[in-house]
């Protein structure tokens, strides 16, 4: 079985995010950039289901600039096979990579498209079900357990109120939560493998995709700055201030 | 912060493996004077400390700039790669000037870090810095060579399979030059515990595996000389400017981390209602180090360059260590200051990097002695000692 896991290049997480003056976005000049930590999890997935004989051959692809090819490298260091980069200058919207991704799941034939249940840039969390949806196939989102069969697979999702385990048909498609693995890091000899490995470039058009701005960013701006707390005497201004003034309960 | 850099994959995948090793594992292991096993082992299976050896000896066969990118992320991250950071180039001695047999010993489990040859014997109680005049005597009886002496400061002798040794094999004052008679060995700690050698830990004010190695009739077989009997100075010195380069490029590591340590704390901490680093007085030292940091990095850079490309890189290493542990002692010195009282609490790390990074203004060469080259070698200037 082939598992598509599809990666995006995002903000590091490590970084102090700052809102440009205009508000106009998140400034991204001169700032690290990384593969978003849920694609990571969703890789550590899928190359151990391959490394568990339950899969032979994980692909990943990224939509974004030309330097997202930094991520699949990445990726391919951790273990992938090959790469796919659609390369698409600005912000895609997850309908439009859910197209995409379309696209190359069709080109592919995965068994399984493993992603990650959101990106914490835009924290989205669309695109797997977009993707699901498009294509017709099961969804399981949230996934913190997977157990794989040839033809079914039983996943175990994170919900509100606890786990629930549910049973798809493949081709499925799965988002990974962050529970799911600790994905790892790569070795010396597999990021030297890793230049030789294949990736392969294409365009949107390739896929017969338009890539247009449905939606129109408003306004950015920073949280309101959290104000510093106060200290209680007793008990009872607690249970005062608990229920008259947070109204928690 | 700071600007793009070479081998970006590899520092993003050693950052990420040290991401496992937080400051906690490096606070606990200070107080306790313990070896960061886990993490050598961590970065041992990673291929890291076989960044240098050839893949036909099972290494990733690459540039010294790589090691360098390795050793200082791992600074960078707060960590600290003087427990293994000998592992990656002590080898280099046996690499060239070593036979091929020697090569195939040796090598691949070096590689694989089956075999730790991370243990240097060079410096004596009673030659310090004046290497030609070490005592340790290796003579020859038949297939072995028989050592009695006294080694200090052999860092991870007790961590270590085998010693890259120096010793007299012709007294000094039967050689026509000081640098003849001395030869280099590979002794197999092993086999020679319990029979003459003896290895006692030094507690020092940071936690780093250090020893003094005690010789009596150690027998080293024959075999396990490296090139020629009476040549292992030159065979020691053409190791020196990697090692330079290398704890340059950890200096350059620990100042980062101290300087984001110290530029961060001073946005956050507020007296008199306003954050510290509002003030030139707070800021100015951190930024001095900063450009200090940057200079630093810019000489290692261009050391790497010369050794890669095969030229004599010699006053430059020098320099990169020079200005990198200068570099970095500075960024430590304004890292407590700007921390104020909690500067010196153990949580915040600062004074356990302080008293590591201190290390390089001694070892492996004191900034005296790099001077000293400095006047000598590049400005022809008369030979001071
Ligand atoms: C923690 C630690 C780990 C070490 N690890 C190793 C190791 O693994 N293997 C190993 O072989 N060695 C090791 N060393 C030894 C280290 O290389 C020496 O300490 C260093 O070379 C200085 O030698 P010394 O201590 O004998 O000082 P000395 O030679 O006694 O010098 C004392 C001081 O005098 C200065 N000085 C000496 N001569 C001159 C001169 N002509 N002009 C101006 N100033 C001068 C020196 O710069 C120094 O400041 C280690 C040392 C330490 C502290």
């Amino acid at each position: 079985m082939k598992i598509l896991v599809p990666v995006k290049r995002v903000i590091d997480h490590n970084v102090k995010i700052r809102v440009k003056t205009d508000g106009s976005g998140v400034d991204l000049a001169n700032v690290k950039m990384s593969m978003n930590p849920f694609d990571e999890i969703a890789v550590e997935e899928a190359i151990r289901l391959k490394e568990a004989g339950k899969a032979d051959e994980v692909v990943v692809v990224s939509i974004g600039p030309a330097q997202a090819q930094d991520v699949l490298r990445t990726a391919l260091a951790m273990g992938a096979d090959r790469a796919i980069l659609i390369t698409v200058d600005g912000t895609v919207e997850p309908l439009t990579v859910a197209k995409l991704l379309k696209g190359v799941a069709e080109n592919e034939q995965p068994g399984l498209v493993i992603l990650g249940k959101q990106a914490i840039d835009d924290d989205a969390n669309q695109t797997g079900q977009m993707l699901a949806a498009l294509l017709g196939w099961s969804q399981a989102t949230f996934a913190s357990r997977i157990d794989l069969g040839a033809d079914r697979a039983k996943v175990t999702r994170e919900v509100d109120g606890g786990l629930q385990v549910i049973d798809v048909r493949l081709p499925a498609i799965m988002t990974a939560d962050l529970r799911l693995n600790q994905p790892r890091y790569a070795s010396l000899p597999n990021i030297m493998k890793a230049k030789k490995k294949p990736l392969e470039q294409k365009t949107p058009q390739d896929f017969g995709v338009t890539v247009e701005a449905r939606l129109r960013v408003l306004r950015t701006e920073e949280p309101a700055v959290r104000q510093g707390g106060i200290k209680v005497a007793n008990t009872a201004e607690l249970f005062d201030k608990l229920k008259n003034e947070a109204g928690v309960i | 912060m700071f600007t793009t850099q070479d081998h970006e994959e590899i520092r993003e995948a050693v950052r990420k493996l040290c991401e496992r090793y937080p400051a906690e594992y490096w606070r606990e292991l200070d107080v306790k004077r313990a070896y960061p096993e886990a993490f050598v082992n961590a970065l041992t299976e990673a291929g890291y400390l076989a960044t240098l050896i050839p893949e036909e000896y099972g290494g990733s066969g690459l540039t010294l700039s790589a090691a360098a990118a390795v050793l200082e992320e791992i600074h960078r991250s707060g960590g600290n790669g003087g427990a293994c950071h000998a592992q990656m180039y002590v080898m280099g001695t046996v690499l060239r000037h070593g036979s091929e047999a020697q090569k195939q010993k040796y090598l691949p489990g070096i590689a694989s870090g089956d075999l730790r040859m991370q243990a240097f014997g060079v410096t004596e109680p009673t030659s310090g810095t004046d290497t030609t005049s070490i005592r340790t005597f290796a003579r020859r009886e038949g297939e072995h060579y028989v050592v009695s002496g006294q080694k200090i400061w052999t860092s991870r002798a007790e961590h270590s399979d085998l010693m890259l040794l120096l010793a007299r094999t012709t007294l000094k004052d039967e050689v026509a030059k000081k640098t003849d008679g001395l030869s280099v060995f590979i002794l197999d700690m092993r086999e020679a515990r319990g029979s003459g050698l003896s290895i006692r830990p030094i507690r020092t004010m940071m936690n780093h595996a250090t020893t003094e190695v005690f010789f009596d009739n150690v027998k080293v077989p024959a075999e396990n000389l490296i090139g020629e009997e009476g040549k292992g100075f030159r065979y020691i010195l053409s190791g020196m400017n990697a090692e330079r380069i290398l704890i340059a490029a950890e200096c350059v590591g620990d100042a980062k981390w101290l300087i984001e340590k110290a530029a961060g704390y001073a946005k956050e901490r507020h007296v008199f209602g306003r954050p510290i680093g509002a003030n030139q007085g707070i800021q100015f030292p951190i930024a001095r180090s900063y450009a200090n940091m940057r200079a630093a990095e810019l000489m290692v850079r261009e050391a790497i360059r010369l050794y890669e490309a095969g030229e004599n890189c010699g006053a430059e290493a020098n320099m990169a260590k020079l200005l990198a542990a200068d570099a970095s002692n500075e960024a430590a010195n304004a890292a407590i200051q700007t921390h104020g009282g909690f500067g010196f609490a153990e949580e915040y790390d600062v004074e356990r990097k302080f008293r590591e990074t201190r290390l390089y203004q001694v070892a492996p060469i004191s900034t005296n002695l790099i001077l000293s080259y400095i006047s000598e070698h590049v400005l022809g200037m008369p030979r001071s000692y």
